[in-house]
Parts: structure tokens; sequence; C-alpha cells
């Protein structure tokens, strides 16, 4: 009679020796005489890859599909017997580099980052939950068949049972505290746990001892060896059919699929890598395991074909799940010892696996999640904090028990709904997406942090959509309608059948998208650019091997007080000063304090920091009190020698070349621009010389000649000085306007800026000439508006315009008959000015070029007395003056019908006197009706 | 027989002072304003000197001096061209033009008279 105490009691007595090995481990391993140092015990420990599922789950498969069990082992069978060098590998390079779970590896490799050991943490968890979920499955039903003994009764659904009477529960919540006891009772630099080895290498012995005799009773004990059992077997056509191998191409298929993941899962999972990489003691150790492993393998499925063939013969289809052969076929002929043997076989599976997989996820959540948030926040003041070896281990205790809790309810979630082993495929789905970055990182330099990002994101993401959230829809906890018809009901989007691909079973079909996005994305993004400096740095350490690894790579250096407390927060003062010690030993110092501050000192401190708290927290700890030299030459020598750099510098170089070569053609044309300036600099002082020097040489010519001859009479004389004074006054007034112009044009003029009546204005220029109008008999008539002509301006330079344009005027019309007309009128946003005459008019070409310095228009006549007397700057000097105050200037004529100049300026904002509609005020027609239409449309 | 001077000048001030020089030392004158009554007096008046100006409307000094040149019943004439334009290309151009002599305002009036004088002894 098995009751329910004696089976809990032995439970509970199983995990109390298991824990009274670690302790003994640990105790020697103290004083230096390792249990584990053997590589045997390395081995052994490797067998925690077997786990319920093995032990369990095999026998059910092989019962559902013969052979079919068997992919899950050839995996990690290939992986040691052929790729040995890669775990080789991996070993030394997370040895030099003190990496304390795959999450650091990966942080490590692409340049320390936080944010992707983040990623690889989120994705272990989550991934490896439903694994977790899986072993608490298998213990709890275990238990409940046993306590059922002599009966055998499948025991009811996870959801069924009222959480309270939930085995699982208290499974949970058991090894939990025995993970945290194993665990967590100390940090160590090394991240490493002699003890949990030791009682995982002898938890690999009982289950692999419980499953032989299994094996062992049920082919000796309740059959005639095994040649009996394939006989009945074949006899019974139900069962023989189980014994075909993979049956359609579809079939192979999942061979081939399951054989690739597993391979990645002996790897990858958090646990293999703890046990395989981390808790290796030497790695010469492989050199045996890559046989032994693969023997361990082949000896636990030994016996998974007869008793699986054996239990299909004995229960009536259906009664029993196949998943339970191993314990109800002793249970069914009353072997109670040996069916409590097998019991605790399967609590070895279970703890084993549950014990190694918490502690190596409880350090990536602490290392890589936990800490480098809390470090981060400065309100916690963390970064201040002068132990904190507490916290550390506090914080994997609440994630251990946090984990745990999640397993158990992803059990009561999802639990039912799959096989053991349909499960622990959704794990290893989920682990493989560490492939690429993993082994991409050992072997190629290209890969970059955005890299690994990018493909550790998209693999994770398809994997949770294609297998994570179906599996969730198939228990009832999410509704299934996208799984038949598609996300938002597209058919393309159904997640077990992407973009139509189908054919394929749901891991297959999501290991093919998940890894071929991964795959696509790490190396793409990868591509996208060079790997800076720091990821160059690590993928040497990383692809180059342990040479490489060798060289230390912080430039700067910091004292031993300020290592030995900072490493002491992490560690606690004593295991940190121990290990400083042990330093100044090997490198044949007497204490502590003889050490120097040296770059070796700083990597001894990383790399003892790395192993508590991961090293791209350790590296920001270091940072924060080591004091960076700048580069020497030989450093600078010796990143250059890297090809990637040289890239990168080759590629600023060819970037400097093209903004030389741009900056060398922007001088080139300023230099145009400059010569353009100059020439035009030249023709001016060339144009103004010359109108310098016609007025002097009248002057010269007169001036000598009454100075040499007396004799000359007095009209003469008097004509003649009438002529000097006059030339001075143009001299003087040409003298004027050069300054003014100049002072225009280079903006230093000076304006007296305000409101202007150009009214005003213009009334006030027409009496300063009318008696030059009146001399010579021109009529000047006025049709200016009374209002509303008020702009804002300068007063004297508007009279300045007015009266250069009336000057103009008059010099061009004929005596007598020449008339001027001044117009002024506005529009709802501009006043306009026109002064019209009726002399020869200006041609179509000149029309423009009047208002260019030194230009004047040509007369049309012979006449002498007609040749233009004037500057040739008035026009010039009127346009600047215009254009200053955001009005326009210029001239309408038809040669021999006069010549009319317009001016506009804009009216002032304020002004707001009626503006008469139309053109009627638009006043200052030309003389002749032609012009005045003309006039007309250009303002309409 | 005086001897005659064309002076083409579009400034009259420069006119007048040069009309009244080359009066009181006995030359016979005819004036021209631009470059095209130049040429057209040139033939008519035939004189034995042109004082040139540069600067004028519609003909340049430079082009009635190349029209002079290639004018062969003008083979004789003396030509100085008269001008504000001081720079050396200019007087280059005007001496390769076939000018006898490139004198720059403002002048002396005495020596222009002596340049006259010994280009027509």
């Amino acid at each position: 009679m098995l009751q329910a105490w004696v089976i809990v009691l032995a439970s509970l007595a199983y995990l109390g020796i298991l824990f009274a090995i670690a302790w003994y481990a640990d105790r020697r391993a103290d004083t230096g005489r390792s249990l584990i140092a053997n590589p045997v015990v390395y081995a052994l420990s490797l067998g925690v890859y077997c786990t319920t599922w093995t032990y369990y789950g095999s026998v059910g498969r092989a019962a559902a599909n013969g052979i079919g069990f068997l992919p899950i082992y050839l995996g990690p069978t290939l992986l040691f017997a052929l790729a040995g060098f890669i775990l080789h590998k991996m070993i030394r390079v997370a040895k030099a580099n003190r990496i304390t779970s795959i999450a650091d590896f990966v942080a490590s490799r692409y340049g320390k980052s936080q944010l992707l050991g983040g990623l690889v943490t989120v994705i272990a968890v989550v991934g490896v939950i439903p694994y977790i979920a899986l072993q608490l499955k298998a213990v709890s039903n275990s238990f409940a068949i046993l306590t059922s003994y002599p009966q055998i009764i499948m025991p009811a659904t996870a959801g069924a049972v009222p959480i309270l009477q939930d085995s699982a529960l208290y499974v949970a919540m058991i090894l939990a505290v025995f993970t945290i006891l194993f665990g967590t009772r100390h940090l160590d630099a090394t991240e490493r746990h002699e003890g949990m080895v030791a009682a995982i290498a002898v938890e690999s012995v009982v289950k692999l001892i419980a499953f032989l005799a299994v094996g062992v009773f049920v082919v000796w004990g309740m059959h005639d060896g095994i040649g009996d059992i394939f006989a009945r077997a074949a006899a019974a056509p139900e069962v023989a059919r189980r014994l075909a191998t993979a049956d359609s191409p579809a079939a192979y298929g999942t061979w081939g699929t399951l054989v690739f993941l597993s391979l990645f899962a002996a790897l990858l999972l958090p646990r293999q890598f703890q046990i395989a990489v981390v808790e290796n003691v030497d790695v010469s150790h492989l050199r045996r395991a890559v046989w032994m492993f693969p023997l361990y393998l082949f000896l636990i499925n030994l016996f998974v074909l007869p008793v699986a063939l054996a239990g299909l013969l004995h229960f009536p289809a259906g009664t029993v799940d196949a998943d339970t052969f191993v314990l109800t076929l002793p249970m069914a002929h009353q072997h109670e010892a040996l069916a409590l043997f097998v019991y605790i076989g399967g609590l070895s599976a279970a703890t084993g696996m549950v014990i190694v997989e918490t502690i190596a996820l409880s350090t990536m959540v602490c290392n890589d999640l936990v800490m480098p948030l809390l470090l981060r926040l400065p309100m916690l003041g963390l970064a201040a904090r002068a132990d904190l070896s507490g916290l550390l281990l506090e914080i994997r205790r609440w994630a251990i028990a946090i984990i745990l809790g999640l397993g158990y309810l992803y059990f009561r979630v999802a639990g039912e709904a799959y096989a053991l082993v349909s499960i622990g495929l959704i794990s290893f789905a989920a682990v493989a997406q560490f492939a690429p970055v993993v082994i991409g990182g050992l072997f190629w330099k290209g890969g970059t942090r955005d890299g690994a990002l990018a493909g550790l994101a998209g693999g994770f993401a398809l994997w949770t959509y294609t297998l994570l959230l179906p599996s969730f829809a198939k228990s009832g906890w999410l509704p299934d309608g996208f799984i038949a018809h598609g996300l938002f009901g597209i058919e393309l989007l159904r997640p077990q059948h992407l973009f139509g691909l189908s054919g394929l079973d749901e891991i297959t079909h999501c290991l093919v998208w998940s890894l071929l996005v991964n795959l696509g994305a790490y190396i793409g993004v990868s591509l996208q650019r060079v790997p800076n400096v720091r990821e160059a740095r690590q993928a040497t350490l990383f692809v180059g091997g342990a040479e490489a690894a060798a060289s230390p790579n912080w430039r700067g250096s910091a004292g031993v007080t300020d290592l030995l407390p900072l490493a002491g927060r992490f560690l606690g003062r004593e295991r940190a000063e121990e290990a400083f010690s042990r330093h100044a030993q090997q490198r044949g110092l007497r204490s502590i304090q003889e050490l120097p501050a040296d770059a070796r000192l700083v990597s001894f401190a990383e790399t003892l920091l790395a192993g508590a708290i991961g090293s791209a927290s350790a590296r920001a700890m270091v940072a924060s009190v080591v004091t960076e030299e700048p580069l020497g030459l030989d450093e600078v020598m010796n990143i250059l020698d890297e090809a990637s750099q040289v890239r990168a510098y080759t590629r600023e170089l060819e970037q400097k070349s093209l903004e030389l070569t741009r900056a060398t053609t922007d001088l080139r044309e300023a230099n145009a621009r400059l010569r353009e300036l100059d020439r035009m600099k030249d023709d001016f002082i060339s144009s103004v010389t010359h109108e310098l020097r016609t007025p002097l040489t009248s002057i010269r010519a007169f001036s000598e000649m009454l100075h040499e001859d007396p004799r000359i009479d007095l009209p003469q004389r008097t004509r003649f000085l009438g002529i000097i004074v006059s030339e001075a006054v143009r001299l003087s007034r040409l003298i004027n306007q050069i300054l003014d112009l100049a002072k225009l044009e280079s903006g230093r003029a000076e304006w007296t800026v305000a409101a202007v009546d150009v009214g005003e204005v213009i009334r006030e220029a027409v009496e300063s000439l009318t008696v030059l109008f009146a001399e010579k008999r021109v009529a000047l008539e006025l049709d200016v508006m009374e209002q509303g002509l008020t702009v804002v301006a300068d007063r004297d330079r508007l009279m300045q315009v007015m009266v250069n344009l009336l000057s103009n005027a008059l010099k061009f019309v004929p005596t007598d008959s020449g008339r001027v007309k001044v117009g002024a009128g506005a529009t709802a946003n501009e006043v306009r000015v026109s002064v019209t005459d009726n002399g020869p008019g200006i041609q179509a070409e000149d029309q423009e070029v009047i208002f260019d310095k030194f230009r004047q228009g040509s007369a049309t006549t012979d006449v002498l007395t007609d040749k233009p007397q004037g500057t040739g700057l008035g026009l010039p000097i009127s346009r600047q003056i215009i254009e200053y105050f955001n009005g326009r200037l210029w001239v309408e004529s038809t040669p021999g019908a006069g010549a009319r100049f317009v001016f506009t300026l804009p009216r002032q904002a304020g002004d707001n006197e009626p503006v008469p509609q139309g053109d009627a005020r638009l006043q200052g027609a030309g003389l002749g009706e032609g012009a005045h239409n003309k006039l007309s449309r250009g303002v309409a | 027989m005086s001897q005659r001077i064309l002076i083409v000048d579009d400034e009259p001030n420069i006119v007048v002072s040069l009309e009244y020089l080359m009066k009181k030392e006995g030359f016979e004158i005819a004036v021209a304003t631009d470059g095209e009554s130049a040429l057209r007096l040139a033939a008519e008046f035939l004189p034995d000197l042109v004082l040139l100006d540069v600067m004028m409307p519609k003909k340049s000094g430079f082009e009635v001096c190349e029209a002079i040149r290639a004018d062969p019943k003008l083979g004789a004439v003396k030509i100085i061209m008269l001008t504000a334009k001081g720079r050396e290309t200019e007087f280059a151009k005007g001496m390769a033009l076939g000018a006898d002599a490139y004198i720059t305002k403002p002048f002396s009036t005495k020596d222009l008279v002596r340049q006259i004088k010994s280009l027509l002894a």
C-alpha cells in the first residue's frame, strides 16, 4: 500500500539526500578538493538534458509513432560527436570572458549590450516556461497515479482540480525552495555551482538506473526477452503499425526538424549552456563527454521501444496514457518498490531540470534584466550603495519563485491540451532562435548589435505568433478563430499556415519561418554598417579565440582602493578580498596593497564582477571608477589592423575627400564671383574716371586759355567763366552722386523712415523746379489725388527721386513745346506716381539700360545741344531708393511719342482713406490717348 | 591755305574750347558731335588732322579712326585720339588702329597745340 504520506516522505528524503550531496560538494570545493573536477561527472551532469520528457514522454511518443522519439536524442548525439569544436570554442570563449549565461554570452559578443542581454533573457524565460510546466505536469501526474495504487487511474485534467488540492502547485513550491537552497546560498565570481553539478550528476545516475530497472523488469520480468515483445507486437496489427519508420515525406521532414531542433537545444537551452559551458571545470573534460554523453542518451533510450510495446500490448487501447507506461506497468504487476523507484527517477529527472534551468534563468533575469534597470534608476541610489551582494541574491530568489510560478500558471492554462513531447518542442523552437546570433557570433566578425537585436526580435515574434499563441488558443485561453481564419480574417496570416505554407507540422512550420526571418534580419541588418570599435573588439575576442582574449581591453587604470570596494559591493567584502589576494599572489606580490593600478588589474576586476552581475553591467560599473588613458600609438595601430576598422576609416576619408571636392567647387565659384565683381568694380571706376575727366577737361582748357591770353574780350571771357562754373558744379554733383550711390549699394545709407504724403512731396518737388520749367517754357501739369497717398518712406529720398524724374523729363522735352505731366493715384495696396513727357522717347532696347550706371539715353537728334546733360547716375539712384521701400520704378515709352516713368510704393497699412473703385482715379495719364490706355492696362 | 582740323566730340563745352583754341592758331575748323557725322564731314571737309574723342554716340572714336584709315582718299590725314579713358589698353588700341597720337583728358592746351603743330609740320 503506497499512501500519499509515504510518497511525500520518500520525495522529501530524496531531495534531502541530493541537498546533502550538494552541500558536501560545496564544502569540498571550498577546501580546494573539487568533487566535480572529473570528466565523468561532467558527462553525467550533461544528462540534465534528459528530463521527465525523456523519462515518461519518450515512451509515450514511441507508443504513438514507433521510433519517432529518436530524433530528440540524435540531435545532441550529432552535436557532441561531430560538432564538438563548436562547444569547445564556446567554452574557451566563455571562460576567457567570464560568461555567466547564454544572455551574457550574446550581450558580451555584440559589444556588451545590455539591451541584447535583456532580450535574450526575455526570450529564454518566455520560451522555457512551457518546458518547466511540463516537469510540473509530469511530477504531479506521476504522484497522482501512484497515490491511487493499486488501481490505475488517470489523473484529472489540470484545470479541473481546485488550486489548493493541485499537487502540481505543491511540487512547484517545493522545487522553488530547493532551487533557492541550491543555487542562491552565496554569490560566486564565476557563477559556478559545484554542489549543484554534483547533485545533478547523481540525479542522472538515479534516473538512468530507474529507467533501466523498468526496462529490465518489462523485458525479462514480464516477457521472455526483447525478441518475445517484438514477436507479440508483430502479431498484433494495431501495435505493429507503430513499428514502421516514417511513412510519408512530411514525416521525414519532421524527423529532420527534430534532429535539427534538439541539436540546438542541447547547446542553447539555458540549463544546457549552464552545465556544458558555465559549469565546465576544464575544457579537456569535453573530450570524454563527446562519447560518454551520447552513450548515456543511448542507454536511457534502450528500453523505450520495448516498454512502449509492452504497454500497448498490456493495456486496452485508450485506457492508460502512454506517457505513464513507465510507471503504470510496474504498478499493474504490483511491484510497489519498483513503482516507487520509478517515481523517484521521474522526480529526479524533473528536479534536475527545474533546478538548473531556473538557476540559469534567475541569473539571467538578475544580471541582464533587473540589475541594469535598477542601476539606471538614480532614485534607488544603488550605484552608491555599499553592499549589493544581498540584493543580488534576493533578486535571484524572487526570480526563481516567479519563474516556477509562471511555469505552474502555464501548466494550469495550457498543460492539458498537449502531450509532454509537444510542450517541450515549443521550448526547443524558442531557444533555437539563439542559434544564428550565438553560432554566427562565434564564427563571423561582421555581426553587429543591431543585427542581433533584429534577428532575435523577428524570430521571437514569429515563434510567438505561430506556436505560442496557437498553444494558448488550443487550450481555450484565446479565441481560436485566428488559427482557422488568420489574424483579422486574412487567410495569409493563419498562424499555422503562414503565407499559405502548408504540408508541414506546426513545429517545422514555425521553425522555417522564424529562423528564416531571424537569420535574414541578423545578416541583413548587420551588413547595414561596419561593426563599431566595441563590437569589433568583442568580435575579435569571440571569433579569434583565446589568444586574442588574453590582451587586456582596458586602456585606463584604477587602483585597488577603487576596485576592491566596487567588487565588495557585489560579491561581499570577504569574497572580494579573497579574490584580490589570489590575484596578487598570481602576480607574485605579497599583499593586495602592492597591486599596481594598471589595465591588468582593471580587467581582473571586470571579469570578477562579470561573474556576479554579467559582463555588460560589469563593464558599466568598472567604467565608473576607471579613468581611461588616451590611446597610445601602438593601440591605435592594433585597432587599425582590423579590416573592418580600416574600411570604416576609408569610408570616412572618402567622405572627407568628397567634402573637400565640394568645398573646392564652392571656392572656385566664389572666386569666379569675386572676379566678376572685380571686373565690375574696374568698369565702374573706369566709368567714374571718364565722367570726372570730362568736366575737368573743360575746366582746365578754359582756365588755361583765360590764363594765357589776357586779351580775350569780355563777352568771351564771361562765357568761358560761365562754362567753368557750370562744369565745376557738374563735377561736384557727380562726386556727390557717386558717393550717394556707393552708400546705397553697400547698405550704409542712413534712412529717416516715416509716414510720407506722396502728394505733398510731388508738389514740393514741382515747386522747386518751376523756375527751370519756366526758363525752357515747358508746360507742367499736375493730376494728384488729394488724400490716400501715404506711404512709409524717407521723405528727402522721395524728393530726390521726384526731382530726378522731373529734371530728366525737362532735359528731354523740346523747348517751348515741351509738356510734362505728373500724376499720382492709389489702389488698395499701393501708391502709384507717373511722370510723362513728350520728348523723343526711349528705344525699347534702352528701356532697361538707362537704369544702369552711367548709361544715359541717347538722343535721337544730331543737334549739339541735345547731348544729354547729367551724370547718368540719377535713375540708378532713384531705382535703389524706390526698391528699398519695396516699390518698383520703370519706364514705358514709344520712341517718338514721349516717355512715362512710373513708380509704385506700398500704401501705409493704416492709411484707410477710401480709394475709389476702378482706375478712374489712377491719374497721370500719358499725353496721347494710346498711352493712357496702356497705363490703364498696366494697372488693371 | 590754312590747314584744316576736324573736331569730333560730343561734349559741347569741350567742343567750344577746342574750337576757340584751334581758330586762334589759324586753323580752319569743322565740328562733328557723333561718329557718323564725323565720317561724313571727314569725306566732305577733307581735314589735315582729326581731333577724335573716343566715347561718342552712334560710332565710337575707334570705329571712326579705323574707317578713316581704311579710306584711301584720307590717306594723309593725321589723327589725334583725345579721350577721358586713360587706361593702357585704350592707348594701345588707339595706336594700333592708326592714330598718330593719344592724348588723355584733361589735357594741357599748350601740349595739344604743340602736338598738332608738330604733326602738321
